[in-house]
């Protein structure tokens, strides 16, 4: 397999990078939205990430990668098996380009069978692919609007509901979402910004010193792949032992009710739509305590994740361009007052 | 032409820099590709066959920007596969052109879908050369900007470059020369010191920049990168990016100097004339417009390109479903399965009869006639493109107020995802203030730095408008477009001041709008009705409303209901 470059060797970016590793410890987040120029290390950062998370186990065979282990949520085939044999498996990192058909993402009739043996059989598609993985979507404000319409429905119900060409069947699809793009070039349909729990700006690096340190770091992993590789994996290691350390911490990391109600007030504070931006708040929180190895939900985590949780649900004006992250940020000073 | 005029030992013989860009092309594939600007000609077909002679046997595909999904990634050959009575698969034109060359014909033309499948096969690092060959003219017409980032190099193709290529020989030996060259650590801070003096922000700018370098010292047959590679470099990667002069009053935010001054051997002077070299190659290559702009303010930072067009450019093979008829299939059309299958049916036995029964046993036989393709239905894509009267009568008269409806228009537009352009027009002329963008907020920054005052240049204004919705409609959008003016117009077509030949003038491009059939409205934003702006939306066979009695909210209406008739029907 081609080497791909280390996680760890991506230099600055911290938010963006704290936010995916946090996504892949709490996959309930749903996805992390990237904002943020070309040439900022996006699709790196998440093809990376990819590469640092541990190898799943999956149903062999499967075309959905089933957990063997989770036994509700197995596919139909899966369910009904006499054995199954368990491999393992790198965790999948689906893309899906704009322009992607239909019958891409969501599968279709596998026209092979079906025309040499008129067979009718299901040629899953991108979201069968990108189960318990990633699916990372490229310009994804740049999206057509049927494909935001299926994706918004699959990301907020996990099962992949098919119901055409004579085909009715449902499979799972639960995927972190990561989408990435540049708000200048347009904008993004409020409930799809709604299903990424966090979202975070990136910016191109101005200092040159930064930028000569990315640049080296390039051209070291162009010239010789594996021993930059080889280089970085003690730090690869570490992180994937860190993660894996607060994957397993997290259910037992505890929320205080001065947390919670702290959440509340900085949720009342922006304005924030509904319920989910204190869910998606204190999910980060909890994820962000596990990571740092805490047993317990602090204040400092709480306002480390207000701004990627929250900047992306304020109430919004279309036409005003004031930034969300300035306004976040105020809040947070307003409300963080010890 | 080229720089290197005290070269290596074994100096090669000058290149001009469009031929350099595609001979580094060819030592180093992971340059990934190169823009070529010009019209075809028998000039771009010489470096064509030039830049695919370096390396014989690389397979050369052309792709149109009309390609299909299909064809592009490859997938089921129907057509085949139905004749043979088997699976037959077809190769895609990304798989095809694999470690060859991939010739992208009017490049400007690309949807940002294509942009996007070809972009992810350039990261999945499939060894594909692409040559965009961009034909577009001035900055509204180019390549989505999600491809030009992973171009390495932009060259203008021009008589002066008929060169003696090189030998595919001489080639192979600097490619395989290309690893043993070391880079100092002074090379990647002397090409991002560059960039950062150009303003250029994609830091793949300066990775392609020192692979360049790195190939163009392997060209040479030097071990070490030099003084003229980064030069090089400059000119052909880092230039074509520019968004600010290098001699630009604000400073960069981390000065190049002190990096320098520490590693470089060079003395000052030389240092100086390097800089002042890419000063000047910027001025060459920058557009004209563009160095106005920055020059006139310390305008935007970056161009924005291509912005807002993906996804429009789409036919009816894509959208909602709405049905299947028969049809052929072609590179364009979707099969669909089951009204194929449907169709074939009732003639199984019949078809049947005819066949060995080993042949036929469990299979349905289909024929071409019984394709059905699938019919989507897309909605089109819709633009409002505001042309406003920005003049001193005007200003006087309710430029604010014109403003507020225009805000007004725009949240609507927001709720529907249309895309707005904004132009205003007073003094000399019209100002595209806003290419067309699904941004809002762009929008209204731009309206509010709107200035009021000077003559009103009407005709050029409906002609600016008329222009862009032809443009646009060519795209594949829907413009209707909405002219805000009292009607004073005083400076006319050829932008000599005179009320009549003004006057006179505007209505004639009020007609032009009326022939294209473009849905249209006209307000008027005088104290009282103007006959002569009445009389103009006549001409564009335009809905006319009046702003005195128009509160903000019955324009907004007014808007709707003109475009979501599609068509001058609601006129």
């Amino acid at each position: 397999m081609k080497p791909v470059f280390p996680f760890t060797a991506i230099v600055g970016q911290d938010e963006m990078r704290d936010a995916l590793v946090i996504a892949a410890i709490e996959p309930r987040l749903s996805g992390v939205l990237i904002f943020g120029d070309r040439g900022t290390g996006k699709s790196t950062a998440v093809r990376a990430l990819a590469a640092v998370l541990p190898d799943m186990a999956a149903v062999a065979g499967c075309a959905y990668n089933c957990d063997p282990a989770d036994a509700g949520a197995l596919c139909d085939a899966c369910r009904q098996a006499e054995q199954r044999i368990t491999r393992r498996i790198p965790v999948p990192v689906v893309d899906l380009p704009l322009g992607a058909s239909e019958d891409r993402v969501v599968g279709a009739l596998n026209l092979e069978r079906a025309l040499a043996d008129g067979a009718k059989i299901f040629e899953p598609g991108l979201l069968a692919r990108a189960h318990r993985g990633f699916l990372y979507i490229d310009e994804v404000n740049l999206l057509e609007d049927h494909i935001v319409d299926l994706l918004l429905d699959v990301a907020a119900s996990g099962e992949n509901v098919v119901e055409r060409e004579g085909m009715s069947l449902r499979h799972p699809a639960r995927f972190v979402l990561i989408g990435s793009g540049n708000p200048e070039e347009g904008e993004l349909r409020p409930q799809l910004l709604d299903r990424f729990g966090l979202c975070v700006d990136v910016q191109t690096p101005v200092e040159i010193a930064r930028r000569v340190e990315v640049v080296r770091r390039r051209d070291a992993f162009d010239r010789d792949p594996a021993a930059f590789c080889e280089a970085y994996a003690p730090a690869e290691a570490a992180l994937r032992g860190r993660i894996l350390a607060a994957r397993k911490k997290l259910p037992e990391v505890t929320v205080a009710d001065e947390i919670l109600s702290r959440a509340a007030e900085i949720c009342v504070a922006l304005g924030t739509d509904g319920l989910r931006g204190e869910l998606t708040l204190l999910r980060a929180a909890r994820a962000w305590a596990a990571y740092e190895g805490e047993a317990a939900v602090s204040m400092a985590h709480l306002r480390r994740m207000t701004e990627p949780a929250l900047r992306h649900r304020l109430r919004r004006d279309p036409l005003d361009d004031s930034l969300a992250g300035t306004r976040v940020a105020r809040a947070v000073a307003e409300v963080f007052v010890e | 032409m080229s720089p290197f005029d005290s070269g290596g030992s074994s100096a090669p013989p000058p290149l001009s820099d469009s031929a350099f860009a595609g001979v580094l092309l060819a030592v180093d594939p992971t340059l990934t590709g190169i823009r070529v600007l010009g019209w075809s000609g028998p000039d771009r077909d010489r470096w064509l066959r030039g830049v695919t002679g370096l390396r014989p046997g690389a397979a050369i595909r052309k792709m149109p920007v009309s390609i299909s999904e299909d064809r592009l990634l490859g997938g089921l050959d129907l057509t085949a596969t139905l004749a043979a009575g088997r699976a037959v698969h077809g190769t895609g034109i990304l798989a095809e052109s694999h470690d060859g060359f991939l010739v992208l014909a009017m490049a400007e033309r690309l949807s940002a879908a294509i942009a996007a499948q070809l972009a992810a096969a350039i990261d999945g690092a499939s060894g594909i050369t692409l040559i965009a060959l961009d034909e577009g003219i001035g900055q509204d017409e180019a390549p989505p900007a999600a491809l030009l980032d992973r171009l390495a190099f932009t060259v203008k193709i021009g008589a002066a470059d008929a060169t003696a290529w090189p030998a595919a020989a001489a080639i192979a030996a600097a490619a395989r020369r290309l690893h043993r060259i070391d880079c100092l650590p002074d090379v990647s801070e002397r090409l991002c010191a560059l960039a950062a003096m150009m303003g250029v922000r994609s830091v793949r700018a300066e990775i392609f920049a020192l692979r360049a370098a790195r190939a163009a010292a392997a060209w040479r047959g030097a071990d070490s990168i030099e003084e003229a590679d980064i030069a090089l470099a400059a000119r052909l990667v880092l230039v074509p990016r520019a968004t600010q002069m290098p001699s630009s009053a604000e400073p960069p935010p981390e000065p190049p100097a002190p990096a320098e001054a520490e590693s470089q051997a060079e003395g000052e002077t030389q240092e100086q004339t390097l800089e002042d070299k890419i000063a000047e190659a910027t001025a060459a290559v920058l557009p004209e417009k563009l160095l106005e702009a920055l020059a006139a303010q310390l305008g935007p930072r970056r161009m924005i390109r291509g912005a807002g067009t993906a996804g429009a450019a789409a036919g009816a093979e894509r959208g909602r479903p709405a049905g299947a008829r028969p049809g052929h299939l072609s590179g364009r059309t979707r099969l669909s399965v089951l009204d194929t299958i449907r169709a074939a049916a009732p003639w199984q036995r019949l078809r049947r009869a005819g066949m060995s029964p080993e042949r036929s046993q469990n299979r349905i036989i289909v024929r071409a006639e019984d394709f059905h393709i699938r019919r989507f239905k897309e909605q089109p894509r819709r633009i409002a493109i505001f042309a406003v009267d920005a003049s001193g009568s005007s200003a006087v008269n309710r430029l604010a107020e014109a403003k507020g409806a225009i805000l007004l228009l725009l949240a609507d537009c927001y709720v529907q995802r249309d895309e707005v352009a904004l132009i205003a027009f007073r003094g000399a002329g019209a100002d595209l203030l806003l290419p067309p963008t699904h941004a809002l907020a762009r929008a209204r920054r731009a309206l509010a730095a709107l200035p009021g005052g000077g003559p009103t240049p009407l005709a050029a204004g409906i002609n600016a408008a008329l222009a862009l919705a032809i443009m646009q409609r060519r795209a594949g959008k829907q413009p209707l477009l909405v002219i805000l003016t009292d009607g004073g117009a005083n400076i006319g077509q050829d932008g000599k001041a005179g009320r009549a030949a003004a006057g006179r003038d505007a209505l004639a491009a009020a007609k032009a709008c009326g022939a294209q059939n473009l849905p249209a409205l006209v307000v008027d934003t005088a104290p009282r009705r103007q006959k002569f702006v009445a009389e103009l939306a006549g001409a564009m066979a335009a809905r006319y409303v009046p702003l005195p009695y128009a509160d903000a909210a019955r324009l907004s209406r007014a808007v709707q209901a003109n475009g979501g008739s599609h068509g001058r029907a609601a006129a």
